[in-house]
């Protein structure tokens, strides 16, 4: 089974690098480009084929590692 | 006084730290590798250095957090045992939770090397009691991930508590730290993160003594 996470920052963190990305696609030539914010992506190949334990045990390494909660929330998106 | 100091992948401050340690003790204290379990039973300070520990993946501190010593070192902080995070160490404690909050890229994404005024806003403690409230002391500062964030209710209670130590001084906020922060203390107040480097000024022939006061405070307190 593999997932993908999507780590990002929490609405009202600020996001210097999303700012400066901003700025640079402005600069760019793309003037429609307004409020940017960015993130990680993160895939994982897991031996384990159970969907909801699957699951459960890739919340619990974000909880532990892969996303700082204070500043981060997570997504996780499975495939077979 | 018997001290230890964690070395990580990538640690830079380690042996600065030492010095400063071993001018202030009068010991050397012991060098611990990352990967051990266990650190001297007999340890009353624990410095976790700055640094790029693990080379800052993923986020600044997350992998140190999370290597092996740390647990000893948490255990060790439970128990009363005094604990010194600078710079990356201050990373490395957030992110293993034995402070709150955490610190994020500088406001203006440029990493900041350079000396700064800090306030020591708390003389009551360990690690600070060598100082006047108030005073304004040079510390100088060199990271690029230093912008100190927590949620309101936690500033409002590190605030309440009187648990922020230093504070940039006004108009010297380097990174854009929430409320000014530089430094923190823990709920039992014997685990210290501060951003600044205090080992880098204790010798006048490197630019100032002002990081000497934080040494001697716990060597006052921990003798």
């Amino acid at each position: 089974m593999k997932a993908r996470i999507f780590v990002t920052l929490k609405n009202g963190v600020l996001d210097p690098q999303g700012k400066a990305i901003g700025h640079a696609l402005n600069n760019l030539g793309f003037p429609s480009v307004g409020k940017v914010r960015q993130g990680k992506i993160i895939d994982i190949e897991l031996s384990q084929n159970d969907e909801v334990a699957a699951r459960s045990e890739l919340e619990n390494m974000c909880e532990k590692l892969l996303a700082n909660t204070v500043i981060e929330s997570y997504e996780i998106e499975l495939t077979k | 006084m018997k001290s230890a100091v964690v070395v990580f992948p990538d640690s830079n401050c380690d042996r600065d730290a030492a010095i400063a340690l071993e001018q202030t003790t009068g010991k050397k204290p012991v060098m611990v590798w990352h990967g051990d379990s266990q650190l001297p039973n007999d340890v009353s300070l624990i410095v976790l250095p700055g640094g790029f520990s693990y080379g800052d993946y993923l986020r600044s501190g997350a992998m140190a957090a999370h290597s092996r010593i740390m647990s000893d070192v948490k255990d060790k902080a439970d128990k009363g045992v005094a604990v010194l995070g600078i710079c990356n160490g201050f990373q490395v404690l957030t992110e293993a939770g034995l402070l709150p909050g955490v610190l994020i890229r500088n406001i203006n994404l440029k990493y900041v090397c350079r000396p700064v005024g800090l306030t020591v806003e708390e003389s009551q403690s360990s690690f600070t009691r060598s100082y006047r409230k108030g005073e304004v002391i040079r510390i100088p500062v060199a990271h690029g991930e230093g912008n100190y964030f927590a949620d309101d209710e936690t500033l409002d209670r590190l605030e309440s508590e009187n648990r922020i130590a230093f504070r940039y001084a006004e108009g010297e906020n380097p990174n854009g730290s929430a409320r000014n922060i530089a430094g923190i203390l823990s709920e039992k107040r014997n685990v210290l993160g501060m951003m600044p480097h205090p080992e880098r000024v204790c010798d006048p022939a490197l630019g100032g003594t002002d990081g000497h006061g934080l040494f001697q405070s716990l060597v006052e307190t921990l003798s």
